[in-house]
């Protein structure tokens, strides 16, 4: 086992003892190894399937249910963009076409130079300013192709503080 | 200048205004009072719901409170260098009074009373806005009393069921059952809706006061909020109000000096739209894949952990203060046949003046689209209209003068749903929308039944075959055989209603599916 993945497990080996009493802990456990991780490494897996007294077919079910859960590491960002039905009456399908073309990645994936992760989302409840897009906790309404590229040039030249979640 | 009482301005801090800019101009506005050391103090409440207008800023006058919108980024120098804090009616984002502006003043606002009027975390602001007075009628009342209340103000689910609200309860109070549970389902996650997270942002409080409400009636003293993922800023603002009636005592032990006791955890969901379906949810909340529970055993009965537990939407919940406080007849008086009090509907996609409408049942949808709503943004005819969310049919105009009422639209094969409304333009190809519904329904089926499963995967295939010009006519007889499978042998309302907006795109809008007509 690397160096990087012993620490990981003790990290996670840390919220399963912090979270199992809880009812109904898994979700909130998989939550936290996320936010403390940006994702839910493999060897995550057996330490929260023994804390939780869980297969690790269990555990590893509901990883991939949830569309929210990782199983590698994201980009430093992580871009979603709505395609639920208002973005579309406003124009999301060439927003997504724009970006996926733009940053040369389809959804699910990071670009290249690792700095952005394109996902999809299905409603950001934003539906009075469609579409709209969500960089780590910030939502953008009324956005373009034009107002989307502002936004990716600022994250990636940094200028952009994005808060993160938790 | 006059030190005992800043003039308040209003900056709302909910997460639309914030994603049209709100944060930015708050900050400045802040930065010139510090500067100058105006007599001005900034109060972020929530949003009014006029969002064409956001960032709306108000200024609290003798008169009432006036307002200025939109300001925008490009122009926020320029207004604060005007110093609108001086009621400057020739500035030309002047308002006038808030509660004078056409959109809000006809509206019929119960639920939504407070909504954009105070600060979401002052519970003082709450109290004086008749915050907990429904609390404070239960807590004289019984637990058959306090059902029978909500039974009679007519109150039906609001997440979309519309199943009436009391008689849950009353089945729930009458297990015998020592642990019980509420559940609020904040998984607001059908396209065009926004109402719950309105809520929790702009007044929390009203939500924790109506589950507490309910657990007093039903008798659960643990109440769980099921909020979707994609709302963090309504878990930072619903936490933080939770908090705070926690130290006031309106939750924990003893609530408002009762023998009553009840607590509220927020669970966090994780991107899957099916877990906003009931049994989904509460497996969800087990920490198990969201997978549909057959019914029976109904959740009243055998619900979160196995015990009987009620299941209301966030908008459900925060309607029981004000039926409480005002009585069963008072909420009950509006409305239309078997649909009473109000419902807040959401006017979202491609509408002019996108906002939140709360009305009474029974006014026409085209008075929603039109009156309220002006027209298409982009200025184009409309065409279609999706109500209640991505399961809703596709409306024709030739059906928009359909009263807004839950049996009105039942009778013409739609749903009103969560109250949501996306509008579009005649640009929209209903083909497109079709097989959106049907790959929607794929990527979030949960997987337990086969026609849901399967039969959006097919429908997906059948649709393209159609658009395709393979076989259309056949093709077009094999997606309606599917969409009775689906219809008929789902096990829940999923794969169940997918075939609304399917079925309605290809009944009403026909020339959508040029193939269709060729053979």
């Amino acid at each position: 086992m690397t160096k990087a993945s012993t620490s990981q497990v003790e990290v996670v080996a840390g919220i399963v003892q912090k979270h199992k009493d809880v009812s109904g802990a898994l979700l909130p456990i998989l939550h936290a190894v996320q936010n403390e991780l940006g994702y839910v490494p493999s060897s995550a897996v057996q330490v929260i399937a023994d804390g939780l007294n869980l297969s690790r077919a269990d555990v590893h079910g509901v990883i991939s249910f949830y569309h929210y859960f990782r199983s590698s590491p994201p980009g430093r960002h992580i871009l979603q963009i709505c395609r639920a039905e208002s973005c579309q009456a406003m124009g999301s399908r060439k927003l997504e076409a724009h970006a996926r073309q733009s940053l040369q990645v389809d959804f699910n994936q990071t670009t290249k130079d690792g700095e952005i992760t394109l996902l999809p989302v299905y409603c950001l409840g934003n539906c009075a300013c469609s579409p709209s897009v969500r960089v780590g906790d910030k939502v953008y309404g009324h956005v373009d192709s034009e107002k989307l590229d502002k936004i990716v040039s600022q994250l990636v030249s940094g200028a952009v503080e994005v808060r993160q979640h938790k | 200048m006059n030190k005992t009482v800043p003039t308040r301005i209003f900056i709302p801090r909910d997460t639309t205004s914030c994603s049209l800019g709100a944060d930015r101009v708050a900050e400045l506005v802040q930065q010139t009072i510090s500067e100058n050391e105006l007599p001005l103090q900034v109060v972020r409440n929530g949003s009014r719901g006029l969002y064409w207008l956001e960032p709306m800023i108000e200024v609290e006058t003798e008169a009432g409170r006036i307002a200025y919108g939109p300001v925008t980024d490009d122009c926020i120098e320029d207004f604060i260098a005007s110093q609108f804090w001086k009621p400057n009616e020739n500035h030309p984002l002047y308002l006038g009074l808030t509660q004078e502006i056409g959109f809000l003043k006809n509206q019929q606002r119960l639920t939504f009373a407070r909504v954009g009027v105070i600060d979401p975390l002052s519970i003082d602001d709450y109290r004086q806005q008749g915050g907990f007075v429904g609390l404070g009628s239960a807590l004289t009342l019984s637990s058959a009393e306090i059902v029978s209340v909500v039974t009679r103000s007519g109150l039906r689910g609001r997440g979309g069921a519309a199943f009436p609200t009391g008689i849950k309860w009353q089945t729930v109070l009458d297990t015998d059952s020592e642990q019980k549970y509420i559940v609020c389902n904040a998984d607001e996650g059908d396209s065009g809706t926004y109402s719950d997270r309105m809520l929790m942002e702009s007044d929390p409080f009203s939500l924790i006061e109506g589950m507490v409400i309910a657990g007093i009636a039903v008798g659960a003293n643990q109440g769980f909020i099921y909020l979707r993922e994609e709302y963090p800023l309504a878990e930072e603002i619903l936490c933080k109000a939770i908090e705070i009636a926690n130290e006031h005592g309106y939750l924990g032990n003893n609530i408002a000096g009762s023998n009553s006791s009840f607590s509220i955890d927020v669970r966090i969901g994780a991107g899957a739209y099916i877990c906003g379906e009931e049994t989904a949810m509460l497996e969800s909340l087990e920490g198990k894949r969201g997978e549909v529970r057959p019914k029976p055993p109904l959740p009243a009965i055998k619900g979160l952990f196995g015990q009987p537990s009620v299941i209301n939407n966030v908008i459900s919940l925060a309607s029981v203060p004000i039926i409480l406080a005002d009585g069963a007849e008072a909420y009950e008086c509006y409305g239309a046949g078997r649909s009473r009090g109000t419902l807040p509907f959401q006017l979202a996609g491609n509408i002019k003046y996108a906002g939140l409408v709360e009305l009474a049942f029974g006014a026409t949808l085209r008075t929603l689209l039109n009156d309220f709503g002006g027209g298409t943004r982009t200025g184009k005819s409309m065409k279609a209209v999706q109500v209640g969310g991505p399961l809703g049919a596709y409306l024709p105009e030739s059906q928009w003068d359909v009263a807004l009422d839950y049996e009105a639209f039942v009778d013409i094969g739609a749903m009103l749903g969560h109250g949501g409304i996306v509008a579009f333009d005649d640009s929209v190809d209903m083909s497109e929308q079709a097989r959106f519904s049907m790959e929607f329904c794929a990527i979030e089926s949960c997987g337990k039944c086969t026609p849901c499963r399967i039969g959006s995967v097919r429908g997906v295939e059948v649709i393209d075959n159609i658009c395709n010009g393979e076989s259309p006519s056949q093709n077009l007889q094999l997606l309606n055989d599917l969409c009775e499978t689906m219809t008929d042998a789902s096990l829940c309302a999923m794969g169940g209603m997918t075939p609304f907006p399917v079925r309605s795109a290809l009944q009403h809008f026909a020339e959508d599916f040029p193939a269709l007509d060729k053979s």
